[in-house]
């Protein structure tokens, strides 16, 4: 399996990555190389085997619907990089 | 004070020989003096450690100690820690200061330790060499001229080179024992699930998992214990009693049973690793182990499916990063999707780049059960192997760490997959779940090897206790890289 340079543009797309042009070669080659790598899976014979998710078998825990923290916006707002009035703000994206 | 041993350190403290400030100047002298060099640390928090220190003292004083009272140890920069940047070895975290504390970071400064400063790190922990640091690479104190491995490349450079008597580390394929074994050191993965997450920056969370890096078992053992347990705050975290891990490490190992995975000892070492760990295998014969060859056939097929497990967890963790409520933010974006792909292509560097975006691509439609389903599904052949050996009366399987002693900067870091292949004996027991650790083995023309043990589920303190068995009977952890020893 090897991605084009294309195809790299397209998933960075779905990632919302900005690539430097010049670097769309050289990911579009190592790309190829890791899936080539990953290649192998293809001839597993997993016909009766199930999914592994995660190492152990647990259920998602629940707790008691009450109140365990304390309102601390101000605090996690200090470390956005833009906000006023206590929202972060963002380019319109409404016109 | 920096070539003792925690229980040597905290004996010294408890008879007043020198405080808990002293020690800590002592360490924060050695950083100012080495790191420069070194890189390993890329937060010093030297008013925050003497202010831990005074009260450890203080806490001493009353007769109150613990044994890891007023011990300095240095944090691996993945563990959010309130006030002090955390930035995870990331331009995209260069100016994040963390708004609460890891769990580990509260049970360690709970126990009386003494956080000297956060420690370097490939960047999100995606790397094998520590050279995909936006903070640079670190180097090896045994070879300045080569990589400590990684990602927990500060954390083992720093203890090895005694610039703290400990440090955490993280390990989702290798990155404590790999490191561990390039720098000589005791490097222990627990259990998926024995030590909380919380606050620890995600990579791939079906297999990350905290541990530490010492130079001994006991030591290991010792720090492991105090971050250990259950955590509400952590979803994966087990609800299981922590076993006391130092109690037994004195117990005799004669009549256990330790697997040779034949996939193992197949090509792949280097021929001064493989005299290594012959050695090793000798050493422990002698102390009354046995050894089984087992088979455990899927391991071959380890790495291809961490790299579609790992990078497919990374790209949904890695999508937080939105340059909206904290971390990088491009500068001008016109529109939200402009702000979104900026911020991410400027602030991840290129090895996190390619992971998300084979994560992306192997989770995409069309290519989903291709990949991500197939891997899930050779995930638990890889399993089923380890649980089939356990059930067969194995109690511990021995294996290499690495495949050769540390290798030079540069070497493999134009060619991914090559930097992969790394950590071939290693990711295993990260896709099983199961504990697994690196300890000294000796060395191969004056650079250091590692072997690596893992245990069935929550056999921490098993392998602990073989561990330190081992270090009774050999002096290789005990050797120190000679700029760094006096």
């Amino acid at each position: 399996m090897s991605l084009s340079p294309e195809q790299i543009r397209q998933v960075a797309q779905l990632a919302r990555l900005e690539l430097n042009p010049e670097q769309v070669e050289p990911y579009a080659r190592q790309l190829s190389n890791i899936l080539e790598m990953v290649d192998r899976l293809s001839s597993v014979d997993t016909a009766n085997v199930s999914p592994m998710a995660h190492p152990l078998d647990m259920v998602q825990r629940l707790r008691p619907d009450t109140i365990s923290e304390t309102d601390r916006r101000d605090d996690y707002q200090a470390i956005a990089p833009e906000t006023q009035d206590g929202l972060y703000l963002v380019p319109k994206v409404i016109e | 004070m920096h070539t003792q041993t925690i229980a040597q350190l905290a004996a010294g403290l408890r008879e007043k020989k020198f405080s808990s400030r002293e020690l800590t100047q002592h360490f924060l002298k050695r950083i100012d003096a080495h790191d420069g060099a070194l890189n390993s640390y890329v937060t010093i928090t030297a008013e925050r450690a003497l202010k831990q220190a005074d009260a450890a003292d203080a806490v001493i004083a009353a007769g109150n100690a613990g044994l890891l009272t007023g011990i300095p140890i240095g944090q691996k920069d993945i563990f959010c820690t309130q006030g002090v940047r955390t930035a995870c070895g990331s331009k995209m975290l260069d100016t994040f200061i963390a708004p609460y504390d890891a769990t580990i970071v509260e049970k360690l400064d709970a126990a009386g330790m003494v956080m000297l400063g956060k420690l370097n790190m490939d960047e999100f922990a995606m790397g094998s060499s520590n050279e995909t640091s936006f903070y640079g690479p670190v180097c090896n104190p045994w070879d300045k001229t080569r990589v400590p491995g990684g990602s927990s490349g500060g954390s083992v450079a720093c203890v090895a080179a005694g610039l703290a008597p400990v440090a955490t580390a993280t390990d989702t394929g290798g990155s404590i024992r790999q490191p561990a074994a390039l720098t000589n050191l005791t490097g222990i993965k627990p259990t998926y699930g024995r030590v909380s997450r919380y606050g620890m920056i995600a990579f791939a969370s079906s297999l990350d998992q905290a541990g530490v890096v010492a130079r001994s078992a006991e030591d290991a053992a010792q720090v492991l214990q105090a971050m250990s347990g259950f955590d509400p705050k952590d979803s994966t975290s087990v609800e299981r009693p922590v076993d006391d891990l130092v109690s037994g490490l004195n117990t005799s190992i004669r009549g256990l049973t330790i697997g040779l995975p034949k996939e193992y000892f197949a090509d792949g070492m280097s021929a001064g690793v493989r005299e290594r760990i012959e050695q090793a295998i000798a050493t422990l014969t002698k102390l009354g182990a046995n050894f089984k060859e087992i088979s455990l056939p899927n391991s071959p097929l380890s790495v291809p499916t961490y790299y579609v497990v790992a990078p497919a967890e990374a790209s949904s963790n890695l999508a937080r990063f939105d340059g909206v409520r904290y971390g990088h933010r491009a500068e001008g974006a016109k529109s939200l999707e402009e702000l979104y792909k900026r911020s991410r292509g400027e602030g991840f560097g290129a090895e996190v780049q390619r992971r998300i975006m084979i994560g992306t691509y192997v989770l995409s439609h069309g290519y989903y059960d291709a990949y991500y389903l197939q891997a899930q599904k050779v995930r638990r052949l890889i399993y089923d192997d380890f649980k089939r050996a356990f059930a067969d009366g194995i109690d511990l399987v021995l294996s290499p760490t690495a495949t050769d002693v540390a290798f030079k900067f540069g070497e493999n870091s134009d060619d991914p997959v090559a930097m992969y292949l790394n950590d071939i004996y290693t990711i295993a027991a990260n896709l099983a779940g199961i504990p697994a650790m690196s300890l000294p083995c000796g060395f191969v023309d004056g650079l250091p090897t590692g072997f690596q043990l893992m245990g069935n589920f929550f056999a921490e303190a098993r392998m602990l206790n073989v561990a330190h068995q081992y270090q009774q009977a050999t002096d290789f952890h005990t050797k120190w890289p000679t700029e760094y020893a006096s």
